[in-house]
């Protein structure tokens, strides 16, 4: 018996030693996937902070750390850098505010309403996206820059003529993920609201969209971003340094011509990527779960 | 009785007055607008802009006027955004792939006759004349030609040519050269100038149809049209040689020589285009590899980051790990910043001279990877970048769908002695991937078209040799039709080629979506909804 006991004893603290060897090789892993995720990080901090804007020869932090970079990128009279900041800012909450209540409709219609089309409909607008808007770039162009001619505000180099083409992209997978929630929320709440006399849009405005806030938070934050971090569309349909939005002016820092400015580039895309990524940390769980919601069967 | 299904099907709702109002104010106001909008574009000749607005039209007036038509009432606005930016630029793509629009046929019919008609030449019975230019103040021109004759005439914009002898009134006295110094307000303008000066040759001067243009610096000739369009017959003649040129899919084309006039004008083609692909070597060459690489870019990409993310997720599925937030949340850092700005870091960091990758392999290797001239390094480094951007996707999801896996699985597992290799490869994997393989196809579609990465970190380079058009090692068909289309590098724009080529592309995703579709059941899912 004793025997027994002693060998199992044995076997419990092998086990312990066994599981502590393992945790210790998985903390070494773990902590060189860190090092490579973080580095192209630290190291924009150190190129920010490093005067001499040279790419190599920098050390982790640089000999003569300073902030001119950030006082070149702000007083730059040809690269407006505050102004790139505001516009994308503004863009990007517009589109955002318009799409997120244009995918909130349709996506009402389609989870409570029936009516002739609405299958099809549902498959069309995920086919439709399929096609990537960017091979169509010449026909946006040209919807873009004929109204000009009509409605100056609307032409090329404004900023509502970029938002519409954004909204234009608005009737996509953000539907399904959208009736994809509303499925969720019990169709009897609606059908009790609706024998006390209440409409469609009461029902929609009253009762669903107070259900719905938190994940239209979490929607609306990605679809923020997602328009914030937008390069190709901006960048053919803004050619003006006033005009541009942060990604673009932030990609001409880098051309051949601005070689010698990835001091400012640093500085600004810190400003630029700081605000967003600490968004995305603090709600990282919330944003997963939007992410798998759908798509992912629990 | 009759209450127990007490919500009627119709859902039949009767719309108060004030809305009703509300709506047809709403209506008239927009049609007063679109229309105004359609009528100032056809009056600008922009019918495909006033069309599609007027399918627009329609459809905003169908669905607000008929009760039939209620739900789509939630969607219209989408709908006409939808229209307007997504589903016309399609049709409008497929519409320019089969034509020949690009340099040399970018003009409309009109437009290229227009310029062709303004070619001229010499005939054989016309005359040739020495020439000294003369400006007056108001920038108007003037000639003092002089014949091989000696006679000596003035010419001038709109008028028949005008014999003139130097001294006569008006003209002033000519000088060692025999030319006068100044005729009627006009003054000589000297050599240099009138040679350098950039409005001269343009100017036809005398009257239509028998002007004089300047040739070259000694000499002005009497110049005919040299094209003349028989609009019956559409034709051009050239009153040269009397060669006629007939019309071959935009391209006046001489049947006898085979010669060809420039400008082109664009025209339906039919399927030369695709037909291009396969026919012609130089574009087939760049076209196959430039395939080939964008499959094999999508696939490495997805096993990479699924492998790493999964890796990472199944490293924390340990309930004991320390400071497993806030290992986590340092390994979500790729995922949280705009993928223009961490792309363009790494451009910078694996700069081949400068960056700080290749100081440290320089170092530590004595080696400097050729990241951005070598075909290898640059598809590896590509493939390395997008490692980076995309694992800490795959880790939240794949973590997520751990956490449903029941453990009751893994305990039958160990009670029937299977080891932990075992049960990762019967028990998890297929779960997971039950779960996560839509993922894994949209982030392959994703990556099949990822531009952004290809186009910022690379443009596509470096270049493949032998290539007609510009092409790289890590081209991807969408970058390589970007670069047809916009940004030619002196190789002139195609956007017949380049939509062709986006109809390609488009089948090839939509197919790879219809299969996804499949793979989940979304056809039966919205069916099953009804």
């Amino acid at each position: 018996m004793s025997n027994l006991a002693a060998t199992y004893q044995n076997l419990r603290s092998s086990q312990s030693f066994m599981k502590r060897v393992s945790l210790v090789l998985k903390l070494i892993v773990a902590v060189i996937l860190v090092v490579f995720s973080v580095f192209p990080v630290l190291w924009i901090f150190s190129a920010a902070l490093d005067p001499t804007s040279q790419l190599g020869s920098q050390s982790l932090i640089p000999p003569q750390a300073g902030f001119q970079n950030f006082q070149k990128l702000f007083n730059d009279p040809l690269l407006p850098f505050w102004n790139w900041v505001w516009n994308s800012i503004k863009v990007s909450g517009i589109t955002t505010i318009l799409s997120i209540s244009i995918t909130t409709m349709a996506a009402f219609a389609f989870s409570r309403l029936r009516f002739a089309g609405r299958i099809t409909m549902l498959k069309a607008i995920l086919l439709i996206q399929v096609f990537p808007n960017l091979l169509a770039l010449g026909a946006i162009y040209l919807m873009i820059e004929q109204p000009g001619h009509i409605i100056p505000w609307l032409g090329l180099e404004t900023h509502a003529g970029l938002i519409l083409v954004y909204l234009g992209g608005s009737m996509g997978m953000n539907i399904w993920l959208m009736k994809g929630f509303l499925d969720t929320i019990p169709r009897a709440i609606d059908e009790a609201a609706m024998l006390d006399g209440a409409t469609n849009w009461q029902i929609f405005t009253q009762l669903l969209l107070p259900l719905l806030r938190p994940i239209l938070v979490v929607v609306g934050i990605l679809a923020f971003i997602g328009t914030y971090g937008d390069f190709v569309l901006a960048r053919i349909l803004l050619s003006k340094a006033e005009n541009y939005t942060l990604m673009v002016g932030l990609a001409l820092f880098t051309n051949n011509q601005f070689a010698q400015n990835w001091g400012q580039f640093s500085a600004g895309a810190l400003i630029g990527a700081l605000p967003v990524m600490a968004i995305y940390l603090a709600l990282q769980d919330q944003i997963a779960g939007g992410l798998t919601v759908g798509a992912v069967k629990e | 009785m009759t209450i127990a299904n007490p919500v009627p099907k119709g859902k039949k709702q009767t719309e108060n007055p004030f809305s009703t109002l509300l709506r047809l104010v709403f209506v008239a106001i927009f049609d007063l607008g679109a229309g105004w909008f359609i009528y100032q574009a056809v009056q600008l000749g922009s019918f495909q802009l006033a069309g599609v607005v007027g399918v627009v039209f329609l459809l905003v007036n169908i669905v607000l006027l008929l009760p039939q038509a209620y739900a789509y009432r939630w969607m219209v606005t989408g709908l006409s955004f939808l229209v307007l930016f997504t589903i016309y630029p399609m049709l409008f793509t497929i519409y320019i792939a089969f034509t020949n629009y690009g340099d040399g046929h970018l003009l409309t019919q009109q437009q290229a006759l227009a310029v062709i008609e303004k070619e001229t030449y010499l005939p054989k019975t016309g005359k040739s004349y020495k020439w000294t230019a003369f400006k007056a103040p108001d920038n108007t021109y003037a000639l003092w030609l002089s014949d091989a004759e000696g006679n000596t005439y003035i010419a001038k914009v709109g008028t028949a040519l005008l014999p003139a002898k130097p001294g006569a009134p008006g003209i002033g006295q000519a000088d060692s050269s025999g030319i006068p110094a100044s005729i009627e307000g006009f003054t000589r303008l000297n050599p240099i100038l009138a040679a350098t000066d950039k409005n001269l040759p343009q100017i036809k001067f005398g009257e239509e149809g028998q002007t004089i243009q300047i040739r070259s610096p000694s000499e002005a000739a009497e110049l005919k049209p040299r094209y003349i369009y028989d609009a019956a017959a559409n034709t051009l003649t050239d009153q040269e040689n009397g060669e006629v040129y007939n019309d071959v899919d935009g391209t006046y084309t001489s049947r006898t020589s085979g010669k060809q006039i420039v400008p082109g004008y664009r025209a339906v083609v039919g399927l030369r285009n695709f037909v291009n692909f396969v026919q012609s070597p130089a574009l087939r060459g760049p076209l196959l590899q430039i395939l080939v690489w964008n499959f094999v870019f999508p696939t490495i990409s997805v096993l990479s980051t699924f492998s790493l993310g999964l890796a990472i997720a199944l490293l924390f599925n340990d309930k004991d790990f320390p400071l497993k937030k806030v290992f986590r949340t340092l390994l979500l850092i790729p995922y949280t910043i705009p993928s223009v700005i961490t792309v363009l870091i790494w451009r910078g960091m694996m700069n081949p001279d400068l960056g700080i990758i290749n100081h440290l392999t320089k170092t530590w290797l004595g080696f400097s990877p050729p990241w951005f001239s070598e075909p290898t390094w640059a598809q590896a480094g590509v493939l390395l970048v997008n490692l980076w951007l995309g694992y800490p996707y795959f880790m939240l999801i794949t973590s997520g769908a751990l956490q449903s896996i029941p453990a009751d699985l893994y305990e039958a597992a160990k009670i029937d002695g299977a080891n932990s290799w075992q049960s990762f490869r019967n028990i998890t994997l297929p779960l997971l991937l039950v779960a996560v393989g839509p993922l894994l196809i949209a982030s392959y579609v994703y990556n099949f078209n990822n531009f952004g990465l290809i186009y910022l970190f690379i443009n596509g380079g470096p270049p493949i040799v032998g290539a007609t058009t510009q092409a790289g090692h890590t081209d991807i068909l969408i970058s390589y039709v970007y670069n047809l289309a916009f940004a030619s590098g002196g190789r002139g724009v195609q956007y017949g080629l380049a939509s062709a080529i986006s109809i390609m592309v488009f089948f090839i995703v939509g197919t790879i979506t219809l299969v996804q579709f499949r793979f989940t059941n979304m056809w039966e899912e919205v069916s099953k909804n009804v």
